[in-house]
């Protein structure tokens, strides 16, 4: 409709074909084109029954293994070359380290100025006994950050495969859950009350010592994740749910890496922009000593029990 | 101004946090926490690259008290910021567009672990654009790969869940080679930082030695991130992962995850490998004879596709071919336009993933083209901007796929010996494209008669059409103020090292 100009003048103007092609009365092609209506396509039962039937057969020939000799052909084609290719990668790859510096050689290239200054002033500048605690956390703090997120994202997708509803746990719980494992047994239940309270000390001591002896906050963690696994496996998930359910693993694993975060960003902000970092390093050798590496390690640490006990209840029952 | 030098880390970190507090938040409340952040995160790469372009610096930042070659370091100049601006709009657009779909297809509460896996795919987006340390690219990739397994699987039907594990086994070979490349190459010289490195290396070409594992050492990291970007032969797992998962997923995979792992290919070759010896070590040839094939093959997979968004990936196969073809002349001005098209892809590909799932909907869910007849009537929106998309991506005048193209030509006119395979296979794959997706513009704007399906008036979804608008926007920029963008690039190009 055009209000300036009468119908028949507005009809010739290309605003008018293009508005009528736009809203789709007329079809750009009749009229033009020589066209045939699609026919519908009809099905009977006959037809039907032969479709499947040709379908069937061609299963039958295209996937026969032992009929086909095509597909036998390639099936061995394909290991051969599958075999020779990882051959061929194996052979590259032992030439290439062949070509590399000896181990052990003095003067290999990674021999230089970075390991020899981590030797000489780690001590000095992180507060660390344990030098390489205190370089994954103090000089590569980013890295080690990273790598606890990694682990972190880990058990959300596995909480995105796996995690199921609460009435479901609670239902398999009595059906399932143990199905093939002895409920409440003796001999694992007493060994687990005395092993539990020593692996638990022994990560935590782990975990604390971390700046000053070998370990860490990812060794101890391990350690305390294997020691609530065993509690797990002797006493069942109700007891376990007491101390350690769903939220009590949100807070901790939340306010674990939010302080790891705050920790990690203060030191950075600071680290960059000159300042200096108010945290103080301590006598090396003292529990209380080495800067960040001690807080960063507890954090660690219970990221780590976290993560571990959260892989095992999700993939044994689909929940925390 | 001192203080805008912080935004590049405040951004990586604020992510991250995002990330661990939704994990404590419900769906509703990750959502907007999730939009927060990827704003601000746009907001403050848009900073850096105001202050890093104006003053035409590169800037190296110390994560920490020790500075190179002892500590992390980040580093960034206008085209990492600009980089980074780019990919949290993109990011902002995509999650918007399929806002509707997420709380359709998604059970509401795995909705929060959604938005930590976008949160954390943002940071280690971040993170590989800007580092300076070969290892934490390491390690972000790690976080990319399984983020991107979660978006991925997060839909929980078998074939995503098919897909995820089919991606997640190719994505692992691809880290695997790259991590083997990464311990030889300090085992060569030494170091982890990209600078540092970069100068080891030219102490080894000098002396001669070494010779063997440095040329394993660049086919390794390269094949292991074009196993990840799905170069032509390694795309198995491509078309299921994104022609399955939820819309925002398919959109964000394309257009940010492999371009994640091609802008760190880009900046290992300048700043690590050096270009020179990365041309002079042939692999090049290698990159340039992949792009080709896969320019052809992507493209003639798509034209077998009956399914729109299996057709919309196959196209990304070809695409992803262009961009190694730009690798593979070898010359400064390939790499200019394989950037120009990383750009105008993940511009054009989320407009088209964003725009087919509009076209779907108003399809009572199909995806095959029978049923799409007539969809762009149904929904006017999502057809002018699938229209818009598809005439980017055959490189029709105006839109953004145009000038990657004639900078792709203009690169193999300028490359001696390159020229002919480069600009046959290019007229070629501008045909197969103009195949297939004119064949999709032409089906979609077909009228029915007395149709089925009901069509839906696009002021009802406000956000999805105002997103729409934002992409043909961004499409239309890219392809019309192109030459202030390729001259940022090709300055950014050559402040890379």
């Amino acid at each position: 409709m055009s209000r300036t100009r009468n119908q028949k003048e507005y009809e010739r103007t290309f605003a008018f074909h293009f508005f009528r092609w736009l809203g789709g009365e007329k079809d750009m092609f009749v009229g033009n084109m020589e066209m045939k209506p699609q026919k519908e396509p009809t099905e009977t039962a006959e037809s039907l029954e032969e479709r499947m039937r040709d379908r069937q057969q061609i299963f039958a020939e295209v996937y026969d293994e032992t009929g086909n000799k095509e597909l036998r052909l390639f099936e061995k084609a394909y290991k051969i070359l599958s075999i020779v290719f990882c051959f061929i990668l194996v052979v590259l790859l032992i030439v290439t380290v062949s070509h590399l510096p000896a181990v052990g050689n003095a003067a290999n290239p990674d021999n230089n100025t970075v390991s020899e200054t981590y030797i000489t002033d780690g001590l000095k500048d992180t507060g660390a006994v344990n030098i390489v605690t205190g370089m994954i956390l103090s000089y590569r703090a980013f890295d080690t950050f990273g790598e606890t997120n990694v682990l972190f994202i880990a058990t959300c997708c596995v909480m995105i495969m796996l995690m199921v509803d609460e009435e479901k746990i609670k239902f398999d719980a009595d059906s399932n859950d143990r199905e093939y494992e002895p409920k409440n047994d003796v001999i694992l239940q007493k060994a687990a009350s005395i092993l539990v309270p020593v692996v638990f000390l022994f990560g935590i001591y782990v975990i604390l010592n971390g700046h000053l002896s070998p370990g860490g906050g990812f060794s101890g963690g391990a350690m305390i994740g294997a020691g609530m696994i065993l509690y797990v496996a002797a006493f069942g998930f109700e007891k376990t749910e007491r101390f350690f359910n769903e939220k009590v693993y949100t807070v901790v694993k939340v306010t674990a890496l939010i302080c790891y975060g705050c920790i990690v960003t203060y030191y950075f902000l600071t680290g960059a922009n000159g300042l200096e970092c108010l945290i103080p390093l301590g006598t090396p050798g003292k529990i209380l000593s080495g800067g960040i590496t001690l807080p960063i390690n507890i954090f660690v640490g219970s990221e780590v029990a976290c993560t571990m006990y959260a892989f095992y209840a999700l993939f044994r029952r689909g929940g925390l | 101004m001192e203080i805008i030098l912080n935004f590049p880390c405040i951004s990586i970190l604020l992510a991250m946090f995002s990330a661990i507090i939704s994990s404590a938040l419900n769906g509703k409340w990750a959502k907007y926490l999730n939009t927060f952040v990827v704003t601000a995160v746009g907001v403050l790469s848009a900073f850096t690259f105001w202050y890093t372009y104006t003053t035409k610096n590169s800037y190296t930042y110390v994560m920490g008290h020790y500075p190179a070659p002892y500590g992390n370091e980040i580093r960034f100049g206008s085209l990492e910021a600009g980089m980074a601006l780019f990919f949290a709009v993109i990011m902002l657009l995509s999650l918007n567009g399929g806002r509707k779909k997420i709380r359709l297809e998604i059970a509401p509460e795995k909705e929060k672990l959604y938005y930590i896996m976008i949160n954390l795919l943002l940071s280690s987006l971040l993170a590989l654009v800007y580092t300076n340390d070969i290892f934490t690219a390491y390690v972000f990739v790690e976080i990319n790969t399984i983020a991107a397994c979660g978006l991925i699987m997060i839909t929980e039907h078998g074939r995503t869940i098919e897909a995820a594990v089919r991606y997640m086994i190719m994505s692992l070979l691809g880290s695997g080679l790259f991590l083997i490349g990464i311990c030889l190459l300090y085992d060569m010289t030494g170091h982890l930082l990209m600078v540092y490195i970069h100068s080891s290396i030219t102490k080894i070409m000098a002396a001669g030695t070494y010779q063997i594992p440095l040329l394993v050492t660049i086919g390794l990291i390269v094949v292991g991130l074009a196993i990840k970007s799905a170069l032509f032969p390694f795309h198995a797992w491509l078309p299921d992962a994104y022609g399955y998962s939820t819309v925002s997923s398919a959109a964000m995979l394309s257009s940010l995850v492999s371009k994640g792992y091609i802008f760190l290919l880009i900046k290992l070759i300048y700043r690590v490998i050096g270009f020179r010896r990365f041309y002079e070590s042939g692999i090049v040839n290698v990159l340039f004879v992949f792009g080709l094939a896969g320019m052809i093959m992507g493209s003639l997979y798509a034209i077998r596709e009956n399914d729109i968004r299996r057709m919309i990936s196959y196209s990304s196969v070809a695409q992803i071919g262009y961009i190694y073809m730009g690798f593979g002349l070898g010359t400064s001005i390939g790499m200019v336009a394989s950037i120009f098209h990383i750009l105008s892809h993940a511009a054009t590909k989320s407009l088209l993933f964003v725009s087919a799932s509009g076209l779907t909907d108003v399809s009572g869910g199909h995806k095959e083209f029978q049923e799409l007849t007539g969809a762009g009537y149904r929904n006017k929106a999502a057809g002018a901007a699938f229209t818009v998309g598809a005439f980017s991506m055959v490189g029709i005048p105006c839109f953004s796929g145009f000038i990657s193209k004639l900078l792709f030509a203009q690169a193999a006119i300028q490359t001696s010996g390159k020229t002919l395979p480069t600009l046959i296979v290019l007229a070629i794959s501008t045909v197969l494209n103009a195949i297939y997706f004119l064949k999709t513009v032409i089906r979609i704007y077909t009228p029915v008669k007395d149709d089925k399906y009901e069509a839906v008036s696009s002021g009802k979804n406000m956000l999805y059409l105002v997103t729409l608008v934002c992409f043909i926007v961004l499409n239309l920029a890219l392809g019309m103020i192109s030459q202030p963008i390729t001259d940022w690039i090709s300055y950014g190009v050559t402040a890379l090292i």
